[in-house]
């Protein structure tokens, strides 16, 4: 046994450029998949230890829309049956003053948060009393936002609130937060005196007493919550930010799955040419005795042994790229659900021991095929002299493909699980089954196409592969499923951008955009100042905008509240409706995402926690927005005032009057407001959006380019192997006069046929799985609805790269069989 | 066009195979190389082709000596100026018949069409008119060894070299096959050259010549 298997490993090492490449694709695949999970996990346990850090003991919470809600509910919940303490929070994300970032700020009633967040605490610098601690003019900062801010105690700390600098101080460091959570602690009344909260709260923390936590006394506790204030156990807010990201994050780990996938076809390309080369060895061994099983498992253990080690290296890998994507991109791979956050890197055991084992199977599944064959090869024709190994004739399955096609299509009709497009999942890979199965169709097809072309070079390569169809096949499945991938990730993302650039243009109809520059919801305009504006010269139109968020549920994502005056002539004339009706009542135009999440639809009647109330509405229509996955509603600004009194607005849209300069009324707002305001056109704001939109995508661009780069590796070992199995041909072709060159270029010609039917079958699968990304996995998973937009041209570039790239691959990888000796090849068998 | 081969040494692996070799053919000669395993009769073949580099000595077919020729040259003159009829017949499989006897012409620059028509012309020569359109997978061994003779003459060479032409086949195809070679030669006007084990094959040449200690000499 040990000699078999010292066989085997021989022949792992002797294909050493083949075994390195099959290596590397399953090491690639898997490091992407352990990365993708090691980051989000990495960010999820960050924020999750932050929530309970600021959570403390708590049992409970109440939390309010973003505004908050009014600190007269305290009294209640304290004195409410079961509760042993309740402890009032009010958080601000505040602007630091001429800085172009934030600063959370959690203001404590000191005196009670002791007992329920007992470490979290300010340490009162050298020199200060006891006193100090409630002094308004006094922020302690945690270890993370002294060393980031550069700041020590004494330091002025000035903050932005609406249009007002507040001048704090920093009074010493605050323990209890995590090693890099960058936050500040203040006392309550201080802060909500100073951060412009007077009279509310962000939260309650509460703990039940022995005994008190009973069904009647958490349903009477939330018979005293107004409409949209809700009880939350703190591990729910952690949950919420898991699922935020769940979409985002399960999409990756598909796209590291489909890479590892293209692995798996690699490592079937090599072991397939490996052991139609090794035909007249294995049959030695058989003859000699060796068992069909015995053959059966040295294959598979080949591929066993590969899938090990590239999965132990590519776990290794994953964990490095994690850590440089968390450095480079943050916890949220740049697309935003954590921003700020840089968190340290977290171990997954897990997605480590999943990506290991997935890796593995990939290898052996790729290696299993192969194997079969080795095992069952008749022994008699391949011990004959001259016997000329070939891989068997792949059938074409018409019905196969027809019958993955049809369930692709039902597939996608499936709802989704858990918020996961499964169904959607499930039909990608049979879309990419039916493309993988009906390559031999394809190349026939391409091939018989190609005949009448001129060229002898070029015609002897056409014939070889058409001739050769199943090593073409072998090589050209790698190429299918890197280009799939590449291509329904391109229609996706340009139909995605085309759509985004779309309803920009339509949501950002103004020349300029004017917003305060922080104080997190009460740091708005005042009216006061939206006069101001008004009041100065070159405004032709101006509108004002509030943002606001209410929690319509206990247990999902807050709701963006968006109010804006309403034209005469309709929603529709400022926001891109998709559906729209006219209805009697109040109404309020409602994002896709709200359809999908809650089943509103145009002429539903809802109800809406306003001011502290329930208002009935109904959808007067649905609105595209890509900007609030967890749904948006748009209702008219002056009935939001009237409800809720709230007279703040944080946008402020401007038209400028004819033969105004941009540049002017921009020098007016900074003369008026000096820095406390930020300005924008439209087009800096696309530009902006639209680069944030490049950089969520930036990850995408990464593992496709890793795919694709394996499909490469692909037909680079596929010609490395083919062309070591050919040297008697080309031998041959050299005696009768064909150069070197001629065959470099033959070998150049069937690479980039290869390619071409890789790339053509790529292209068509590619289209379909689009189809499916978009209308099925982007809409169920992001709740976002999206104009198929073919970028052909991108697509045109990309898809000559890489027959180019494969040509050359297959040049240089039959470089070595070129070079040798013509008349030693042909007497190879003599 | 004659073949003259003078003065030729080679050595391989510091062994002297041949010190002072020569060999004239008249056009239309067909000679065979007799000599036991390790004499070098397929190193001769392949230094009359200009595959190998003689040591010294030169190798002229008519007009045209090999001195001197690059790689480049010796790959267009090879083209156009011999035939190969090998062991194992090295017939392409992913080409049917006559595209494979169709190739030298192609090579030498003809169109596919009129490749085509000589190669089923020679194909009829041979008795293989009808399996033009055959995959070679569909052949008897003898039966591809005559496609590799028409092959070797579609494009009328000077010189027709012959390794070991029947080693793969049974006497009876053998038989046929070899007279089938030497029929093709003459009706072509060409020289075949052609190195065997066997002295039965080698009764069918003009002349039967033996190489043994580095020389050649009538057997």
């Amino acid at each position: 046994m040990r000699l078999l298997a010292s066989l085997f490993l021989a022949s792992l090492g002797r294909r050493r450029f083949a075994t390195a490449l099959s290596l590397l694709a399953v090491t690639l695949g898997v490091a992407l998949g352990v990365a993708v999970s090691v980051v989000n996990r990495s960010a999820l346990d960050e924020f999750s230890h932050g929530v309970r850090v600021i959570a403390g003991e708590a049992d409970l919470q109440i939390i309010g829309p973003r505004t908050g809600f009014d600190e007269a509910l305290f009294a209640r919940v304290a004195l409410a049956a079961g509760v042993d303490v309740a402890s009032p929070v009010i958080e601000v994300d505040a602007r630091l003053a001429g800085r172009n970032e934030a600063l959370r700020i959690v203001g404590l009633d000191l005196l009670r948060s002791v007992r329920i967040q007992p470490a979290l605490r300010p340490q009162l610098a050298e020199g200060t009393a006891q006193r100090d601690l409630f002094d308004p003019d006094l922020v302690f900062l945690s270890p993370a936002a002294m060393q980031a801010l550069g700041l020590k105690p004494g330091d002025p700390l000035p903050l932005q609130i609406g249009l007002a600098t507040v001048r704090l101080r920093v009074g010493g460091l605050a323990g209890g937060f995590d090693a890099g959570q960058r936050a500040a602690l203040m006392d309550i009344a201080a802060a909500q005196w100073r951060l412009n909260q007077l009279g509310r709260l962000s939260r309650i923390d509460l703990r039940w007493a022995a005994g008190g936590d009973t069904p009647q006394a958490r349903e009477a506790l939330r018979q005293q919550l107004p409409p949209g204030v809700h009880l939350l156990a703190p591990a729910h807010r952690e949950a919420q930010a898991e699922a935020l990201s769940l979409a985002y994050r399960a999409n990756l780990t598909m796209l590291a799955v489909i890479a590892l996938a293209t692995g798996a076809f690699l490592v079937f390309a090599t072991q397939t040419l490996s052991v139609v080369r090794r035909e007249s060895e294995f049959a030695l061994m058989r003859a000699l005795g060796v068992t069909q099983r015995q053959l059966l498992g040295g294959v598979l253990g080949e591929g066993a042994l590969i899938g090990l080690l590239g999965g132990v290296a590519g776990v290794a890998l994953g964990y490095l790229l994690a850590g440089f994507a968390l450095k480079l991109l943050g916890g949220d791979l740049g697309a935003g659900y954590f921003a700020g956050s840089r968190p340290r890197l977290h171990l997954d055991w897990g997605a480590s021991a999943a990506f290991l084992l997935l890796g593995f199977a990939a290898s052996v599944l790729g290696s299993l095929w192969p194997a079969l064959h080795a095992a069952r090869a008749a022994i008699a024709p391949a011990l004959r002299s001259g016997h000329n190994p070939a891989p068997p004739p792949i059938a074409v399955h018409h019905l196969g493909v027809i019958a993955l096609l049809l369930a692709g299509a039902g597939l996608a009709y499936l709802p989704p699980v858990f918020g996961l497009p499964a169904g959607g999942y499930l039909a990608v890979a049979c879309l990419l089954a039916a493309g993988v199965l009906s390559l031999p169709a394809v190349a026939h097809g391409l091939m018989r196409v190609l005949e009448p072309l001129p060229g002898l070079v070029f015609g002897l390569a056409r014939a070889r592969v058409a001739g050769a169809s199943a090593n073409a096949v072998i090589a050209a499945g790698g190429v299918l499923a890197s280009v799939a991938l590449a291509v329904s990730m391109a229609i996706m993302v340009a139909s995605f951008r085309d759509s985004v650039d779309a309803w920009l243009a339509r949501v950002l109809p103004a020349d300029l955009y004017v917003r305060s520059s922080g104080g997190g919801a009460q740091g708005g305009l005042g009216l006061d100042a939206v006069a101001r504006i008004a009041a100065l010269p070159g405004i032709a139109r101006m509108d004002t905008i509030r943002h606001e968020q209410l929690r319509l549920r206990a247990e999902g994502l807050p709701v963006a509240l968006i109010a804006r005056p309403i034209p005469a002539a309709g929603a529709g004339a400022v926001f891109p409706m998709r559906e729209q009706r006219a209805v009697a009542g109040d109404a309020i135009w409602i994002s896709e995402a709200m359809v999908d999440l809650y089943g509103w639809r145009p002429g539903t009647v809802v109800e809406l926690p306003l001011g502290g109330a329930l208002h009935r509405f109904v959808v007067g229509g649905v609105w595209r927005d890509y900007a609030r996955q967890s749904g948006a509603i748009l209702i008219d600004l002056a009935r939001y005032r009237a409800l809720t009194g709230d007279k703040l607005v944080n946008d402020v849209a401007l038209w400028l009057k004819p033969g105004t300069a941009d540049t002017a009324l921009r020098a007016a707002l900074r003369g008026a407001f000096g820095e406390q305001i930020e300005i924008g056109s439209a087009g800096e704001i696309r530009a902006i959006s639209l680069a944030l939109f490049d950089r969520t995508f930036a990850v995408t661009y990464a593992l496709e380019a890793c795919a694709v780069l394996i499909g490469l590796f692909g037909i680079a070992a596929s010609f490395a192997a083919l062309a070591a199995a050919r040297r008697r041909e080309f031998g041959m072709l050299r005696h009768i006069g064909v150069t070197r060159r001629q065959i470099g270029a033959m070998l150049a010609w069937e690479g980039a046929l290869v390619a071409a039917i890789g790339v053509l079958s790529g292209l068509l699968t590619g289209a379909a799985i689009s189809v499916v990304l978009i209308y099925v996995v982007n809409r169920q998973s992001f709740h976002w609805s999206m104009d198929y937009s073919v970028p052909a041209g991108s697509l045109a570039v990309f898809a000559l790269a890489m027959i180019a790239a494969a040509a050359v691959a297959a040049f240089l990888a039959g470089a070595q069989a070129m070079r040798q000796n013509a008349v030693s090849a042909v007497r190879e068998d003599a | 066009m004659s073949l003259a081969v003078s003065g030729l040494g080679k050595a391989l692996g510091g062994r002297a195979l041949f010190a002072d070799l020569s060999l004239e053919m008249a056009a239309g000669e067909f000679v065979a190389v007799m000599g036991e395993s390790g004499t070098g009769k397929s190193t001769l073949l392949n230094l009359i082709a200009g595959l190998e580099m003689p040591d010294a000595g030169r190798v002229s077919l008519g007009e045209q000596s090999l001195a001197g020729l690059d790689d480049a040259a010796l790959t267009r003159w090879r083209r156009q100026a011999l035939g190969f009829v090998f062991q194992a017949f090295h017939i392409l499989p992913h080409l049917d018949v006559r595209d494979n006897v169709a190739l030298p012409l192609r090579l030498n620059g003809r169109t596919n069409a009129e490749a085509r028509a000589a190669a089923q012309a020679m194909l009829d020569q041979v008795g293989l008119g009808a399996r033009g359109a055959s995959a070679p997978g569909e052949l008897s061994g003898g039966e591809l060894q005559r496609v590799a003779i028409a092959r070797a003459l579609v494009h009328r060479p000077a010189l027709v070299l012959a390794d070991e032409p029947t080693g793969n086949l049974d006497p009876d195809n053998a038989a046929r096959v070899l007279a089938l070679l030497a029929e093709q030669v003459r009706v072509h006007g060409a020289m075949c050259l052609m190195v065997t084990h066997s002295a039965q094959a080698a009764a069918i040449a003009d002349r039967v010549l033996l190489l043994a200690g580095g020389r050649l000499q009538r057997a």
